[in-house]
């Protein structure tokens, strides 16, 4: 079996497993176990030369963020282990939860290295239901408020992707020959004779569905909350991989239509929902109580900054984009991890009832603080280099929507700031009894310092494989 | 293909018949009502999807024909009139917006509908543009359920007649690859947001599935 394959049904073997795990332990140790093969797999497949194998294809684009999401994989589920005894789950809900998150991580494979947009779609649709069950978790009102609302308004989304895609084979059918329908490299390569008024349905289409799901605003309101509820690694996955797999779905279609140059352009589409994005969270940051929200609503403006990137276009705004949205995932899944910890250390994931985490859990507190300096943009991390590029191509290119985006990412640097200050330096808040013993404590520990270090090290040398990747990638979107 | 022949006419016929029904959808006061419509509007797209899978000679067709007819027809009906009465949920439908302005909104998007897909599609063989613009009008159609009504269960069948729209606009496209796979997928997705109500009635946190109470839960509320 080809090993793009392999590495979509490892998981889904691993959920049928775990499914009849009732142990934590075992569980959680069998967890890490499928995770760290599937990232062995995604090592080794990013050695491999470019191919493509039936509906799935490895390519520039694909490959950076199968290695990232495998990572981010494995560090959740190590995180996972060492802190989800405090989750309080029965034998059931264990097992539905470890089932879920590697059915989850199958299906997120599938949708980076699916070459056809209808196996991209299915894949997509089973993350979303393995993320819905996950963020229903807990049973509570408020995570069925969210998981409700995550359902219904991704299904709305993802109908809408699947009209997108009926529409974009309606547009291509003339050309294609019978067997590769539905294809993207064959989509790329008709793309340009194709009828440019169905192309455009369908890019409307692709956008606003897949855009649904990448949580650009206006379509964007189920993402904090789903990011606030369900145990606290499904937030580190929702957000570092869930939503690169929509954004690159958006920049599949983008290739598409932007291959013909009768169609409408598809840039200055991304750019406002971009643009909206960056201002409205920019502000909605200031108002959030609750510090989960609040991180989500950071991924709104994070996907934003992409977006805007990738609506630019062009080789340096698209490099900027693609490093962009590398940067966040790993950025923000260590913050996640910290502010699970932190939440369960300190009895509450209010922003007001986390403070002063450097006097009380120094180690954790200081890695909080990097973590969240590093999504505020502030240097050495990948962000920082990716926000720069991104200012400075703009600045060129479009000077007064350049005004505008700095605008809005200071404003959320200055909120991110403000919440670091609050709950690293801040008063100290009385604990809950919220230690962890022994390797517990170092497992949970562990994922945000690697995180971290991984950042720093891609922003400060980054490898020269992964660069040409990263750069091949930026010119095949267009 | 084209006007006065059998194929053609009787698509059109099951298309137009699935769009009407969008529209009676729309104008239910009562939930129970509300559900048989969309049970009608499932055994039509049923025959819709064999008709196409007869004409365009597709036989994997018959199989989406028959799923149609048993999930959407028979036992979502079902299930849904059995949620409403084990909530015990308000039988009346409440709208945000009036059933007369629904109305006149659906009558303009189909317009919209039509006027977006027939130029956008001048290349495209004539059915299935029509059939586009049919599947469009029925899509925009849910989504002004989802919008105007305020219970949840009518939320859910706004949805559900969205993708009836979807599958409607699959089975048009003569030669559409995995339609029979997609049209599953699709149905499973829905399958899924009805077992959710279900799920969350299991519990008996809520009075009401109403979503503007939902909003109460939010940690956010001071």
């Amino acid at each position: 079996m080809p090993l793009q394959w392999a590495i979509v049904f490892l998981p889904w073997l691993g959920a049928a497993g775990l499914a009849a795990l009732p142990r934590l332990r075992q569980a959680a140790a069998a967890n890490v176990a499928v995770s760290a093969a599937g990232f062995a797999i995604a090592l080794a497949l990013a050695a491999q030369p470019f191919a493509q194998h039936g509906w799935t294809r490895a390519d520039a684009l694909n490959l950076p963020f199968l290695v990232l999401s495998a990572f981010v994989g494995l560090t959740t589920a190590v995180f996972s282990a060492a802190t989800l005894d405090r989750e309080g789950f029965d034998h059931w809900r264990i097992r539905a939860y470890h089932a879920a998150y590697q059915v989850f991580m199958g299906a997120q494979f599938l949708a980076l290295l699916a070459d056809n947009m209808g196996v991209m779609w299915v894949a997509i649709e089973i993350a979303t239901l393995a993320t819905v069950s996950m963020v229903a978790l807990h049973r509570t009102p408020a995570a069925f408020e969210a998981a409700w609302k995550f359902f219904i308004l991704c299904g709305v989304g993802i109908a809408l992707a699947l009209f997108g895609t009926i529409v974009l084979y309606l547009a291509a059918q003339p050309l294609l020959t019978a067997g590769n329908g539905l294809s993207w490299a064959a989509l790329m390569r008709v793309a340009p004779d194709c009828a440019p008024g169905t192309l455009n349905l369908a890019f409307v289409f692709l956008l606003l569905g897949y855009g649904t799901k990448a949580g650009l605003v206006p379509l964007h309101s189920w993402l904090p909350d789903a990011h606030a509820e369900g145990p606290v690694p499904i937030s580190a996955v929702l957000s570092g991989l869930l939503l690169n797999a929509a954004m690159l779905a958006v920049l599949r279609a983008k290739a598409v239509v932007g291959a013909n140059p009768e169609a409408i352009a598809p840039g200055p589409f991304l750019l406002a929902l971009g643009l909206a994005s960056v201002l409205l969270a920019a502000v909605a940051l200031w108002r959030r109580r609750d510090a989960r929200r609040f991180f989500g609503w950071s991924s709104i403006e994070h996907m934003g900054i992409a977006a805007f990137a990738f609506g630019l276009g062009g080789a340096a705004a698209n490099l900027a984009g693609l490093l962009h949205l590398l940067g966040h995932s790993l950025a923000k899944s260590a913050v996640f991890f910290g502010v699970g910890r932190a939440a369960l250390a300190k009895g509450s994931q209010k922003i007001s009832d986390i403070g002063g985490l450097v006097t009380t859990h120094p180690a954790l507190g200081w890695g909080l603080a990097v973590a969240i300096a590093g999504l505020a943009g502030l240097p050495p991390m990948l962000l920082f280099a990716s926000e720069f590029r991104l200012l400075a191509v703009a600045a060129a290119e479009v000077p007064w929507l350049a005004l505008a985006l700095a605008l809005g990412m200071v404003v959320a640097m200055a909120a991110l700031v403000t919440v670091l200050q609050a709950m690293c330096f801040g008063p100290a808040t009385p604990g809950a009894a919220g230690t962890l013993e022994g390797w517990r404590e170092a497992a949970a520990a562990a994922p945000l310092w690697l995180h971290l270090a991984v950042a720093t090290g891609l922003a400060l040398a980054m490898p020269a494989g992964l660069a040409a990747m990263l750069a091949e990638a930026a010119r095949m979107i267009g | 293909m084209s006007f006065g022949q059998l194929g053609y006419d009787m698509a059109h016929l099951l298309g137009g018949g699935v769009l009407l029904l969008s529209f009676v959808l729309l104008y239910q006061r009562r939930i129970g009502a509300v559900i048989n419509a969309f049970a009608m509007q499932g055994a039509l797209l049923a025959l819709a999807a064999a008709w196409a899978a007869h004409s365009q000679g597709v036989p994997g067709l018959y199989l989406t024909a028959l799923l149609t007819l048993a999930a959407k027809g028979v036992l979502i009906p079902l299930a849904l009139h059995a949620t409403v009465r084990r909530l015990d949920l308000h039988r009346t439908v409440e709208t945000a917006l009036g059933i007369g302005p629904s109305l006149v909104a659906g009558v303009g998007l189909v317009a919209l509908a039509i006027l977006v897909v027939l130029p956008a599609t001048e290349g495209a063989r004539a059915l299935a543009r029509e059939d586009l613009a049919l599947a469009l009008s029925v899509v925009l159609l849910g989504m002004l359920m989802m919008i105007t009504r305020r219970n949840a269960i009518s939320q859910v069948i706004g949805l559900l007649s969205l993708e009836n729209g979807l599958i409607l606009a699959a089975i048009g496209v003569a030669g559409m690859p995995l339609v029979v796979e997609l049209s599953a997928a699709a149905l499973v997705l829905m399958i899924a947001v009805v077992a959710a109500v279900f799920a969350f009635q299991i519990r008996e946190r809520f009075d009401t599935l109403d979503t503007a109470s939902l909003d109460e839960h939010r940690g956010e509320r001071r």
